[in-house]
């Protein structure tokens, strides 16, 4: 069985695994890194969103093989260390906002809230609502109007 | 079968209930540290008779029944105070984001003194002597628990001051206590924890104490955020597939298609076997179990597995084959028509799932003399007796853990993946951990039932004179009883059976809040064997968006404004009053664009009153403005939700669940739903069931919680649902000009491309990396 390396969370990873075993059944069942949720497996629902050299992707929708051994991959465990600090600031945002109702979606939320603010200021502006209306994705408790609070107020703060 | 008539002159009970300075009885627990255990039941109300006839819903309501129901049991629940300083406690209810646990940290907190970082809740696993006290449903949980709670830990924090007044050799009524300290002449302070050993009584003993006056609360009645929220965006909380049971390794299903197909040969057992990372494949009752080191592995062998697949339980139907046994199975009106002065409407609802994000999952250890369950579960206790028959083993040797849920809405009710998971284990021989996946969710997983809804109101001389309501729907699985065998079991029986378990449940839940002369709202059902059950708000939604919509006709027809209709003929002042207030704060009739604009829907249900006050936009460009692999269609682009919840335990908790309802309310009304076809729904995924995303959520929500007009509180976690898909509708219709007819508005286009039937699960990408951001 091939083994395959990266950098997850900061620490370099080695891990056996057929290639073409998406990377999220890697993070979860191999290496007991549960943060990312199975909502679909389809690339649709995006409650796995994590982060790959900074950009939103779902690993549900990658084959471990086409992770490179350089590439970092930062689950929601992992975000806090990329700004040096206990909590993102997405994530107080989310706690002052009292955001979540289950909690399933929110991890992969809170990974898209922070590239998609990214994204926009790459492009010159702040996170507007029309740029929220292109996130996918799904909250079944509907918690979408904390959610667009707490990213404009997590925004301010990053 | 029964019709039930309703006097139109019943006015509704007043909201108050006053608990005064009663003293509610507890007990002493002989334990380690102190222990404090209650009956796990609210007294019944005093002014709610036991029916002996269908009372109407004002009177006496599906709430009302679970307490009583719950009245005789002997199981107790227990508050712990610990040594070090925390009082735990293990609800016996589930969790699935309504934030329950967060409700009964605070009553804890506010009546024992005790910060509230200090008061861990936990799950209780099944208690079969619970009965039918550890159901979460009908939105009852606060209402149930909101008194025994209190009681435990009012009793606790006496028992710990009386421990310091004798350590101390001063008198109890000296003491103060305060962030979870007793304080004591002279400065002297003891912090519970030192106290907890002491406090401990060696037998079990009954006594009294009196609960707080609301007016002096700190804690309860403010807002708080949940207690598990730090754990949620760490990604620390643990959902069921989260955990780590020994030996449990990822299990998925290969299923017909068709549903509840069953398997009549598997054609590949070894080869599949043999594939990479699969340890076990085993045929079950409605589909072939795949065990693997990964999920993934999972899913690739149900890609490969070659099946021969008998009949399911619906082939031959579809939505016009259903909906055409729904119209002939309608009871008929009883009032004429007056000729031109009549509204008679139908308004068709599709079937709708209610899934929710987290797929059905279970982990099952299943031995030869034991076995031990994790899921959540709305009501465990029906679980493990029914798992316990299935497996022919003892109730006693069947452990079930209830774990956090990824929500439910009305999905966790029943133990559907907990069951396939003990057959699974006890068929390899193994531990596993089963998840559904997405597709099977959708085409396999419960749904809420295809429904017609009839409603005729004749008016004369500016009285609405008799309004009569007609639904009929493909049966509600009530299968789960009220929490225990007993029920559960009487939902099966041939004689009253699942029909009249529902017709109870439709009498308990249903009510007109309009004085519209004679009113008769009856529940037809008809036996088609979907897997059916409650979706969050059961039959409300249906039939009070049929209702309002028919409000606002008769309204148009009487020359009358929709709100001032409205104030003409409401029966219950906490529902006018909420109906005045969101018209005021929702600038009603404010001039709007053609294309656009407001609706308003009004519903009293759980003790609660509530009116929902929203703006859409029909025009061209919002309709059809872009969105890739989703639907657009018109945008609601603001929503006012007001809501009497009696006393708001929790302001922040009931705002989210009220922005909850107004979300599947939104959906309900234009996007969501299943599409059946021959025996199964087209829908697979997230992207075919079209829940409310983010580009259909309105950008300006607003949520006004009524001054308190009473003790206790109401039920919420439903509430929510009804009116705002009232008030979608309503909107629709003015902006439109046209009435709706069929819900949701969007079903008869087609809006994907369906996955295939087979696989059952289809494969996952792998173009993942082409659209970072």
């Amino acid at each position: 069985m091939p083994t395959h390396t990266f950098i997850l969370n900061g620490q370099q990873v080695s891990v056996d695994a057929e290639d073409t075993v998406r990377l999220l059944w890697v993070l979860r069942d191999l290496l007991g890194v549960t943060g990312p949720k199975y909502g679909c497996a389809l690339d649709v629902c995006k409650a796995c969103t994590c982060h790959i050299n900074g950009k939103a992707f779902n690993p549900c929708s990658v084959p471990v093989s086409d992770i490179k051994p350089t590439d970092e991959i930062t689950t929601i465990e992992g975000l806090p260390a990329t700004v040096g600090t206990a909590l993102h600031p997405m994530q107080r945002a989310w706690l002052d906002h009292d955001v979540a109702q289950c909690g399933y979606c929110q991890p992969g939320q809170i990974m898209a809230a922070v590239a998609k603010v990214r994204q926009a200021r790459a492009a010159g502006h702040e996170i507007t609502d029309a740029d929220i209306d292109e996130l996918r994705n799904i909250c079944r408790c509907g918690t979408y109007s904390r959610i667009r609070e707490a990213i404009k107020a997590g925004a301010q703060q990053m | 079968m029964a019709e039930h008539r309703r006097s139109p002159q019943v006015t509704a009970v007043p909201g108050h209930r006053g608990l005064g300075r009663r003293r509610f009885l507890g007990y002493l627990v002989a334990a380690p540290t102190l222990a404090v255990a209650v009956v796990a039941t609210d007294p019944p109300r005093a002014d709610a008779a036991i029916p002996t006839l269908p009372e109407p819903e004002e009177l006496f309501d599906l709430g009302d029944m679970q307490n009583l129901a719950a009245a005789p049991t002997s199981g107790l629940i227990t508050v712990e105070m610990r040594q070090d300083g925390t009082a735990f406690f293990a609800v016996p209810r589930a969790e699935v984001g309504q934030g329950m646990t967060t409700a009964v940290a605070m009553m804890v907190s506010e009546e024992l003194d005790l910060p509230l970082d200090k008061v861990t809740v936990g799950l209780a696993d099944a208690r079969p002597e619970l009965l039918m006290n550890q159901l979460t449903g009908g939105s009852n949980s606060m209402r149930s628990m909101y008194v025994p709670v209190r009681t435990a830990a009012a009793i606790a924090r006496q028992r710990l001051v009386e421990t310091a007044a004798a350590r101390w050799g001063v008198p109890a009524a000296e003491l103060t206590t305060r962030d979870g300290a007793v304080l004591g002449p002279g400065g002297r302070t003891a912090g519970y924890g030192s106290l907890a050993a002491a406090a401990a009584s060696a037998s079990t003993v009954a006594v009294a104490a009196s609960l707080k006056d609301p007016a002096g609360f700190t804690v309860l009645g403010t807002p708080h955020n949940r207690i598990d929220a730090l754990d949620i965006v760490t990604g620390r909380k643990q959902f069921a597939m989260d955990m780590s049971v020994p030996g449990a390794k990822p299990t998925m299903v290969a299923r017909p298609p068709t549903i509840n197909g069953t398997v009549v040969a598997v054609h590949n057992l070894a080869a599949v076997q043999a594939m990479p990372g699969i340890t076990d494949v085993v045929a079950i009752d409605h589909g072939v179990a795949i065990r693997g080191d990964t999920f993934g592995q999972c899913i690739d062998a149900i890609q490969a597995v070659d099946v021969t697949w008998g009949p399911g339980t619906v082939d031959g139907e579809s939505d016009d084959t259903v909906e055409a046994k729904l119209r002939a199975a309608a009871l008929p009106m009883t009032v004429p028509p007056l000729l031109v002065n009549t509204v008679d409407a139908e308004f068709t609802f599709a079937f709708a799932s209610n899934s929710p994000l987290e797929p059905d999952c279970a982990i099952a250890d299943v031995r030869a003399d034991r076995a031990e369950i994790w899921a959540s579960l709305k009501v465990p206790i029906v679980a493990q007796e029914a798992i316990a028959a299935q497996l022919g083993l003892p109730v006693s040797a069947v452990t079930v853990h209830v774990v956090q849920g990824g929500g439910s809405f009305g999905r966790h009710l029943f133990h559907d993946a907990a069951a396939e998971a003990a057959e699974i284990s006890r068929k390899m021989g193994k531990p596993v951990k089963l998840s559904w996946s997405r597709t099977d969710n959708f085409r396999q997983g419960r749904t809420h039932p295809m429904c017609v809804s009839r409603v005729r109101a004749n008016y004369a001389l500016g009285n609405v004179i008799s309004y009569e309501q007609r639904h009929t729907g493909v049966q509600t699985d009530f299968g789960h009883g009220l929490g225990e065998m007993i029920t559960a079991t009487a939902a099966h029986l041939p004689v009253a059976g699942n029909l009249g378990f529902a017709e109870t449940i439709f009498e308990l839940t249903q009510s007109s809040p309009y004085n519209f002369g004679v009113t008769t709202q009856l529940l037809n059902e008809i036996p088609l064997r979907f897997n059916t059950g409650s979706m969050r708000n059961i039959y409300s939604p249906n039939v009070v968006c049929a209702q309002e919509l028919v409000v606002d006709q008769l309204a148009a027809r009487m020359h009358k404004d929709p709100v001032a209709f409205r104030r003409s003929f409401l029966k219950d002042r906490r529902v006018l009053a909420v109906l005045d207030r969101a018209a005021q704060a929702g600038e009603w009739g404010a001039a709007m664009p053609a294309g656009t604009a407001q609706g308003i829907a009004v519903h009293s249900e759980y003790q609660a009153a509530i009116a929902v006050l929203v703006e859409i936009d029909c025009r061209p460009q919002t309709v059809n403005r872009p969105i890739s692999d989703g639907v657009t269609g018109p945008r609601v682009t603001k929503a006012l939700i007001v809501v009497d919840p009696g006393f708001a335990i929790n302001p922040t908790g009931l705002e989210a669940q009220m922005i909850g309802g107004l979300e599947d309310g939104i959906a309900l009304a234009l996007t969501s739903s299943l599409h059946m076809k021959a025996g199964i729904p087209l829908e697979g995924s997230w992207d075919d069931y079209f829940y409310t995303r983010q580009w259909n959520v309105p950008t300006d929500v607003r949520v006004i919680i009524m001054p308190s007009t009473g003790d206790s509180p109401s039920g919420a976690g439903e509430l929510g649902v009804a009116p705002s898909l009232a008030a979608v509708a309503c909107a629709y219709a003015r902006a439109t000009g046209s009435l709706p007819t069929r819900f949701p508005i969007n079903h008869g286009t087609l809006g994907f491309t369906p996955l295939p039937l087979e696989p059952s699960t289809p494969q996952s990408p792998t173009d993942g990396l082409d659209d970072t951001f």
